[in-house]
């Protein structure tokens, strides 16, 4: 086993990874009660989805000018994620959206 | 990392990507809350736009990605502030439409039977023009970015045209929404982002975070913009995505400080200058290359050398082209704000 | 199977057509016109784009790595195309608030009926009201 290999195999585990916190994500997009969960269930794609996805993709490129770049977007997506968050949670807060707390599942009986 | 991708995973990529549209497409068609059918549509220009980086049109795809998931949703999103956002129920029985699309369909999908499979080199379009290009145009022109040769030098008086169209367009816009309010003297200067419904209040109740985001962002943006201007003639890039790119990050401050603060940085008439202004230096270029000898917009005559010609004729004519493209989105922008802000106002009382 | 393969972004291409020209002969609201017209015209962009990928070639940037280089043709084409798309948009944008103005809807059944001769003029009665 050559380090090339290990390299490739990390590689490719990275990507599975990331496709899979990508799909749990969605998952929890379209699972969750209301909007707060859910846009916090998207917030695993934009941080280890992407992350792992320009991992993988960087430790196949090695050193060069492609995995700086993947560096610049993991930092740029890192910067606006978030920032785009906390404004859709504003707005929907100012247009009267609330999270659906335990107090009030509580007359439904026992959580699923 | 060598690029070129095997079949099997174009295809597979291709697929998703089509089939993701698909679903967004159908969802404009049924739901019936205004919001989410502009955001679907920002969504379907998104996946669209990933599509055509997957056929190698990486160009068209940055440009796609600006317009369409950019500009197109900020603008139906500002419409939509002025008017309801929920779709009347349907009135018409859709009948005679799904007949009209089933016809439609059934006819291009016969049709389409005939169009060489996907990905095939030796298909008829690939057979004529395009070697010519791909062998001419890095040493006729010395850009390697082929699209932009073409866009820029081959093709030149059809990109003089379109950016005479966005011109137009622009006007168009302009006419409607300032012809009436000018008499009261133009674009109105806009307070803080406000509420819709014409408090004054601060639309957001808390916006350090995204004063202080957008304050990271913005020269980032602007500089990118200047990249992708100035460097298209080596990679994906050229005037068109360069316009959208800095008017969206005129929009991006206008929407977080609001449009009064964005008419500082960007005054409403130097705005409604640049708007001509771009098809000017590019017919201009034309012209400049008759009176060195040449035909309307031969560059080859700029220079004492066919190639710098070309070179310095192309970067004219790309600067014409984000001149125009920017200052028409932002004028555009400019307009449906000025709107909101008059409407606000009438509404007020005043 | 393999034909619909070879074919596939034909078949969604048009798909996608006739689903933007269903929105913008069947639904009323001129908003969701519009953006059916964009979803209409982007099925375009699609249906030219998709001839000029050749599978094993890369974006035509010529490099010295790469021999095989996609058509760049459509990419020409199609660019000038969006962008004259969008200043269509806006311009579709401006007249719908100016109809919104002058008739207080958007729905296309309103505007009719209160544009429709001998008609008196409904003076934004019919739901115009702003969110």
């Amino acid at each position: 086993m050559s380090p090339d290999d290990i390299l490739e195999i990390a590689s490719g585990a990275c990507l599975v990874l990331g496709a899979a916190f990508v799909v749990i994500g969605a998952l929890g997009l379209l699972r969750f009660p209301d909007l707060f969960a859910r846009v916090h269930a998207a917030s695993l794609i934009d941080t280890l989805g992407i992350g792992f996805l320009a991992l993988g993709m960087g430790l196949h490129a090695g050193w060069s000018q492609v995995s700086l770049k993947l560096g610049f977007i993991v930092a740029l997506v890192g910067l606006t994620s978030p920032v785009a968050t906390h404004a859709l949670a504003q707005a929907a807060l100012h247009a009267g959206e609330r999270p659906v707390l335990r107090s009030d599942r509580r007359d439904e009986g026992p959580l699923p | 990392m060598t690029g070129v991708t095997s079949e099997s995973i174009v295809l597979f990529v291709n697929t998703a990507l089509l089939l993701l549209m698909c679903a967004a497409a159908l969802g404009v068609v049924r739901l019936r809350n205004l919001f989410a059918v502009v955001m679907l549509g920002g969504v379907y220009s998104f996946l669209m736009a990933s599509l055509m980086v997957a056929l190698d049109a990486v160009d068209v795809g940055m440009t796609e990605t600006a317009v369409g998931a950019g500009i197109s949703v900020v603008l139906m999103l500002s419409v939509l502030g002025l008017t309801k956002t929920r779709e009347a129920a349907p009135r018409h029985r859709p009948l005679v439409a799904l007949v009209v699309s089933a016809v439609v369909a059934v006819s291009l999908l016969y049709a389409s039977g005939d169009l060489p499979p996907f990905g095939d080199p030796a298909a008829p379009a690939h057979q004529h023009v395009a070697p010519e290009y791909l062998a001419r145009a890095p040493v006729e022109t010395g850009a390697p970015n082929i699209v932009t040769a073409v866009l820029a030098s081959y093709r030149g008086y059809d990109t003089l045209g379109e950016t005479a169209v966005i011109l137009t367009g622009g006007i168009g816009v302009l006419v409607l929404l300032l012809g009436a309010r000018r008499r009261r003297g133009g674009v109105r200067q806009g307070g803080a982002g406000e509420s819709p419904e014409g408090t004054g209040a601060p639309m957001l109740r808390d916006t350090v975070i995204l004063r202080v985001g957008a304050k990271i962002l913005l020269p980032f943006i602007l500089l990118f913009a200047l990249y992708v201007q100035f460097h298209g003639d080596f990679g994906p890039g050229g005037g068109f995505q360069a316009g959208v790119a800095a008017a969206t990050g005129v929009v991006l401050y206008a929407l977080v400080f609001g449009v009064a603060s964005a008419q500082r940085v960007a005054p409403v008439r130097v705005v409604l200058v640049m708007v001509p202004l771009g098809v000017l230096i590019y017919a201009g270029t034309g012209l400049a290359g008759m009176l060195a000898g040449g035909n309307y917009l031969d560059y080859s005559v700029l220079a004492h050398d066919p190639v710098h010609g070309q070179h310095w004729g192309i970067f004219a004519v790309e600067s014409g082209v984000f001149v125009t493209v920017s200052g028409t989105m932002l004028a555009i922008f400019y307009a449906f704000a000025g709107r909101r802000q008059a409407r606000e106002e009438e509404g007020a009382g005043r | 199977m393999n034909v619909v393969l070879a074919h596939l972004n034909a078949y969604v291409a048009v798909f996608l057509m006739v689903t933007g020209l269903f929105t913008v002969v069947n639904r009323g609201n001129l908003i969701k016109k519009l953006v059916g017209l964009s979803i209409f015209q982007t099925s375009v962009y699609l249906l030219y784009l998709s001839p000029g990928k050749i599978i094993g070639g890369t974006a035509p940037i010529i490099a010295d790595r790469y021999e095989i280089y996609s058509n760049p043709l459509p990419h020409v084409l199609i660019l000038t195309a969006i962008v004259v798309g969008v200043a269509t948009l806006a311009l579709g944008l401006a007249l719908v608030v100016r109809i919104q103005e002058a008739y207080g809807s958007i729905e296309e059944d309103d505007v009719h009926r209160q544009s429709a001769p001998g008609e008196a003029r409904q003076g934004g009665a019919n739901g115009g009201e702003a969110p």
